[in-house]
């Protein structure tokens, strides 16, 4: 009877947990829809929430111009927040879980720096990886040397004796390699030039369009199920590769698998907004301290947090001086750049002790 | 029953097990594999797990050729648990053990899986450790863990690879003492590397002594610790008594020059 009562009350406790994960997710929603809302109503021009509401539920009734701030300006800017947000944080995910590594994100890993040097080479010379692209020419350039970038990671982790560490160094020499690849296109370039590629390297949302959302949404309604149905390899990953294979993963194949849908991710986030360091590295840093490790509720939340912060991130750069938009990679990277030394700190302080 | 016929296996230049054939493992015996560092206990795991595949050879479980099968499906029946190794997962022990049951079943958490995991951690006494993080645990603790991953997923075939190692002497006799109830209680077929023969002598059924790749002995724990050939293939002489409880010791010596003189300086 007592180890009766003892098992039932594992699966309680059990039970009491899942309840919690599943308030937090609803918790979060809540304020990335919050945030969401405010974000849209939030602008030059102060429009009350209910106004903002008014043009969505009865547009007749407003005039045109308010109108076209919404659909041709707030909204995309908003709904690009949440969309790249929630690409980057899923994203910065998978890479850490297939990495073992929780430093590892677009960022970090030198596809930002890539993404930038395609840009500058569409800015510059106006040379296309990818032909008959036309007014994308910049934001097709990114991508790809994007994916490039990813697939090279992929590569790397595939030769013997690249640990998880060694993955952090990679990335470091992607950066510089593409930093100074970039700075040569810069001083090559013209004045006017030279602007419009740190404007890019900044990161932005102005660049928003409904053509972008629709890619990356339908980008997003791919990855999201596709990733969720590897939540329980993925999960047995986190116990050791040896552990998972032990228990019937086939963890090769998973990690490209992962892989190529990361470099899907990331490469689209990046090409959209431009460099926006960190919020792949805060959301998932932040979801795990909520919820753990348990992928069936760490990969959404991380994706859910990671829309929220650039939500929020969005919000903030239109709050701190009214009238003037502050380019969002400047806020993410000023916001990103503690966690990621608090994380340094406490995974040195697992190693030492 | 599982029979291992006319197994060679290794990895690329390197051939590490040499014909290697098992035949009458049962369900319900606890088989130790013994043999020193480097001899194939190891890879002989891995090749009926599946993790590597034999070069030639088969392996048989009832009417079943593991070779042949896909490797999910060969997890289903045969569960493979490794030499220790760390994790720094943000997973409750409970968790822990629910993933590794997940791995072969459906995608969705059923009542029957909960039942399922709280079984295996009552069985084995981590009732208590359920809630805890498994980064938290001590090398005892994550040793127990890693054996409730195995059990959980009630196989056929259970393939402990040194389960003892790094362990104190109580977590050693009740890691050890877990396996056997399991074994006789639902009667999978047991088989574990152990390094330490008094132990191995304690609670095993049957011995099979590997050195070099290749099966030097195969018999009951009596038989096989007083062969001649275990000192041989250890490079030690050896001796086995009856304690006055009635349990077989081993008692071994080095017996090289070299060490001889060691000895004396430890002395």
């Amino acid at each position: 009877m007592n180890t009766n009562t003892q098992k039932v009350e594992m699966q309680h406790a059990y039970a009491a947990q899942i309840g919690r994960k599943c308030w937090i997710m609803a918790i979060i929603i809540s304020l990335l829809i919050i945030s969401f809302f405010i974000d849209v109503s939030t602008g030059p021009g102060n429009y009350p929430l209910s106004t903002v509401l008014g043009v969505f539920s009865e547009p007749e009734s407003h005039g045109i111009r308010l109108q076209v701030i919404m659909w041709d300006y707030r909204l995309p800017i908003a709904v690009t927040a949440v969309l790249v947000g929630a690409l980057l944080g899923l994203a910065g995910a998978q890479m850490q879980t297939i990495l073992n590594n929780p430093l590892a994100e677009p960022f970090t890993l030198g596809v930002s720096a890539a993404a930038s040097f395609g840009a500058s080479l569409a800015i510059v010379l106006g040379f296309s990886v990818v032909p008959g692209v036309g007014g994308l020419l910049v934001t097709a350039n990114a991508f790809v040397f994007s994916l490039m970038t990813c697939g090279f990671i992929l590569f790397a982790t595939r030769l013997k004796g690249v640990g998880s560490e060694t993955m952090i160094l990679f990335g470091i020499a992607i950066f510089f390699t593409f930093s100074a690849l970039l700075a040569l296109m810069q001083y090559m370039a013209s004045e006017d030039q030279i602007a419009r590629i740190v404007f890019w390297m900044m990161g932005s949302l102005s660049r928003a369009s409904w053509d972008k959302i629709a890619l990356g949404g339908i980008l997003l309604a791919i990855a999201i199920p596709f990733s969720l149905l590897r939540t329980w390899p993925m999960t047995a990953l986190r116990m050791g590769e040896v552990t998972a294979n032990s228990m019937g993963v086939d963890v090769p194949r998973l990690r490209v698998e992962m892989l190529i849908c990361i470099s899907l991710l990331a490469a689209t986030a990046v090409s959209f907004v431009g460099t926006v360091g960190f919020v792949g590295l805060v959301g998932p840093h932040i979801a795990r301290l909520l919820v753990g490790e348990d992928q069936r509720f760490f990969v959404p939340l991380a994706a859910i947090i990671g829309a929220l912060v650039l939500s929020l991130t969005s919000l903030i750069s239109k709050s701190i001086t009214p009238g003037i938009i502050y380019p969002i990679g400047i806020i993410t990277s000023l916001i990103g750049v503690p966690v990621f030394v608090s994380i340094i700190l406490s995974t040195r302080r697992e190693k030492l002790s | 029953m599982l029979s291992i016929n006319h197994i060679y296996a290794g990895y690329p230049g390197k051939k590490v097990l040499k014909d290697i054939s098992i035949s009458n493992l049962e369900g319900g015996e606890l088989v130790g594999l013994i043999g020193p560092n480097a001899s194939g206990k190891s890879t002989l795991f891995k090749s009926i797990a599946g993790l590597i595949k034999p070069l030639s050879g088969s392996i048989d479980l009832g009417s079943v050729e593991l070779t042949q099968l896909h490797r999910r499906n060969q997890a289903r029946l045969v569960a493979y648990m490794p030499q220790a190794v760390g994790c720094n997962a943000i997973l409750t022990v409970f968790e822990s053990v629910l993933l590794a049951l997940k791995q072969t079943t459906g995608w969705r958490v059923g009542k029957a899986d909960l039942h399922q995991v709280s079984q295996v951690l009552d069985t084995l006494e981590l009732a208590h450790l359920a809630n805890r993080g498994i980064a938290d645990l001590s090398g005892g603790q994550a040793q127990m863990v890693a054996v409730a991953q195995t059990l959980v997923r009630a196989p056929a075939v259970i393939l402990l690879d040194e389960p003892t190692s790094a362990l104190d002497l109580h977590h050693q006799l009740s890691i050890m003492n877990a396996i056997h109830i399991e074994t006789k209680r639902r009667k999978p077929i047991v088989m574990a590397a152990l390094h330490d023969l008094n132990l191995a002598a304690k609670f095993c059924d049957r011995l099979i002594l590997l050195n070099d790749g290749r099966i030097i002995a195969d018999g009951t724990p009596e038989l096989i610790l007083k062969m001649p050939e275990l000192g041989e293939t250890y490079g030690v002489s050896a001796g086995v008594e009856r304690t006055t409880r009635g349990a077989l010791y081993v008692d071994a010596h080095l017996t090289s020059s070299v060490a001889l003189s060691c000895n004396y300086v430890s002395a």
